[in-house]
């Protein structure tokens, strides 16, 4: 009896310390029932002007600030030349690019992959740990509740535990005879660089990140979700080059994003002791289309970069 | 002579210096090229290269010395269109055109605080510089342009520190498909969904920008 509950106590210990390194160990992707519907009705988040000029409307509109100008605002939980807003545009308002209003109301979410329920503040802190490449800010900060604030705000009226239309990026089916990088490489030079830089490095003013850098030291890490060929490719086909989205064709997203996730970025940091192998079966094995841990050009991925 | 304009003769003095072996850019700009037909530069952008705003002749001080080799080239070729500028252009050197683009960029530029997405913006011209009008695919001006429109790389030249009259004419040039040198069409077909009064308004928003204790 008394070893057991030594054993129990020493479990209680050893996931809070686990968790207080990682809030949202399950990164993997959601299944995706919305799919893109032309012509449909997306939800309307409320307008900025009709916020009311009281507490509230301050918060929510810091949490807009952080949102937009993460660099700027939310900078000690930042550890690359990422903002939120990069890959959820329209300040997170625009349908099919992963809008807040689309998943604020699916929190507390269960996953059944690791028998956990996360809450919307572990969802954000998992943002800042793997697409920012930074540190969690406490659930209880100001970061955390005035991304809520806005996000609460910006789904006002939403249904709550309803997938509605337009949540995800829209997946785009992968090419018949799979991706190539080559072909990737080629598309890049002729879309992307002149936005993110001959070699993805993004392109700064000011001393300040304006295009992002899309792989790299100051790139999004491996465990972000758009380190995923698949979710990239969706996101890509939807919205880039920024405001010509939908202008690249199936085939040629997946091979630019097959291209952009074949260079080194941060490591992951749920790195499995010390071992990519490791790492790469627990979290990458099963999460959809990714290079992590695999061979590309004769270099093993997922060597991590800093 | 002030404290304050010594770094700048320091920079004339190596301008001075690096052009003695190459075409002369300050003369180039000053004076006009080798060909008569390549006008003095300062007659229309004025000797300091901060434009005519009332006649829309641009400010070139400051401009990335590979967005102002560009536009030589294209005027040259017609790609984008202009009376005045295609027999000027036409009538530099290569090597001339990149003395005097590289003269440009090391020109004082005028100062601009940042303004990016984070800050308010009331009224259509602000909106569209810092939300833009994403139901039309148009992005924030800001998101390629940089925080003020300060202008990114060679790409993306700067909006700040542009008259109105400028803004304005290249917006509805690209609308009208005089202009079509950008990049895959990245500014024609933003330019193309937008309105009137929102090319104007835009317009005024970046010109109307105030300067930071004037230039560096």
């Amino acid at each position: 009896m008394r070893t057991y509950w030594l054993t129990l106590l020493a479990m209680a210990v050893s996931s809070a310390s686990l968790a207080a390194e990682i809030k949202m160990d399950d990164q993997s992707q959601l299944t995706q029932k919305a799919a893109k519907d032309a012509g449909e009705n997306f939800f309307q988040p409320p307008q900025e002007k009709d916020l009311p000029a009281n507490a509230y409307g301050e918060l929510v509109q810091h949490g807009r600030a952080i949102f937009v100008d993460t660099q700027k605002y939310a900078a000690e939980y930042v550890g690359n030349g990422m903002n939120c807003t990069n890959c959820h545009l329209d300040q997170g308002r625009k349908a099919n690019s992963a809008p807040l209003w689309g998943a604020y109301p699916m929190y507390p979410a269960y996953r059944k992959k690791n028998d956990k329920v996360n809450s919307y503040a572990e969802r954000v802190q998992g943002c800042f740990q793997f697409s920012m490449n930074g540190k969690p800010p406490a659930a209880d900060s100001h970061v955390i509740n005035a991304l809520t604030a806005y996000s609460y705000w910006l789904s006002t009226g939403a249904p709550t535990g309803q997938e509605l239309p337009g949540r995800a990026y829209p997946e785009v089916p992968q090419p018949k005879g799979g991706f190539d990088i080559a072909k990737g490489k080629q598309i890049y030079a002729e879309q992307c660089a002149v936005c993110h830089g001959d070699n993805g490095q993004g392109q700064q003013a000011a001393g300040a990140y304006v295009f992002p850098p899309l792989w790299g030291k100051d790139s999004f890490n491996w465990g972000a979700g758009m380190h995923r060929i698949n979710t990239a490719a969706a996101f890509i086909k939807e919205s880039m080059p920024l405001g010509k989205g939908g202008s690249l064709s199936d085939e040629d997203a997946w091979h630019v994003a097959a291209y952009m996730n074949s260079h080194e970025r941060p490591q992951d940091p749920r790195l499995v002791e010390g071992s990519v192998e490791k790492t790469r079966v627990r979290y990458h094995a099963n999460d959809g289309v990714n290079l992590y841990g695999q061979e590309v050009g004769g270099v093993v991925l997922g060597q991590g970069i800093k | 002579m002030k404290l304050t304009h010594w770094p700048l003769a320091g920079v004339a003095a190596l301008l001075l210096t690096m052009q003695a072996q190459a075409a002369d850019g300050q003369k180039i700009y000053a004076q006009g090229g080798a060909n008569p037909a390549a006008m003095a530069c300062a007659t229309c952008h004025g000797a300091d290269a901060m434009g005519m705003a009332s006649a829309g002749f641009p400010r070139l001080a400051g401009i990335a010395a590979g967005y102002t080799r560009k536009q030589l080239e294209d005027f040259r070729s017609g790609a984008r269109s202009n009376p005045i500028m295609q027999p000027i252009a036409a009538a530099l050197s290569d090597e001339e055109m990149d003395a005097v683009a590289a003269m440009l960029e090391a020109r004082p530029a005028p100062v601009f605080a940042s303004i990016g997405r984070a800050e308010k913006a009331e009224g259509v011209g602000p909106r569209l510089a810092l939300r833009g009008a994403w139901e039309r695919n148009i992005p924030e001006c800001v998101a390629c342009h940089g925080p003020a429109g300060v202008g990114v790389g060679e790409s993306f030249p700067p909006l700040a520190g542009q008259s109105t009259q400028y803004l304005s004419a290249q917006l509805n040039a690209w609308r009208q498909g005089t202009r079509k040198n950008d990049p895959n069409d990245l500014m024609g077909h933003i330019a193309r969904a937008m309105t009137d009064d929102e090319v104007q308004a835009v317009a005024e928003y970046f010109a109307g920008l105030e300067q930071k204790g004037g230039s560096q």
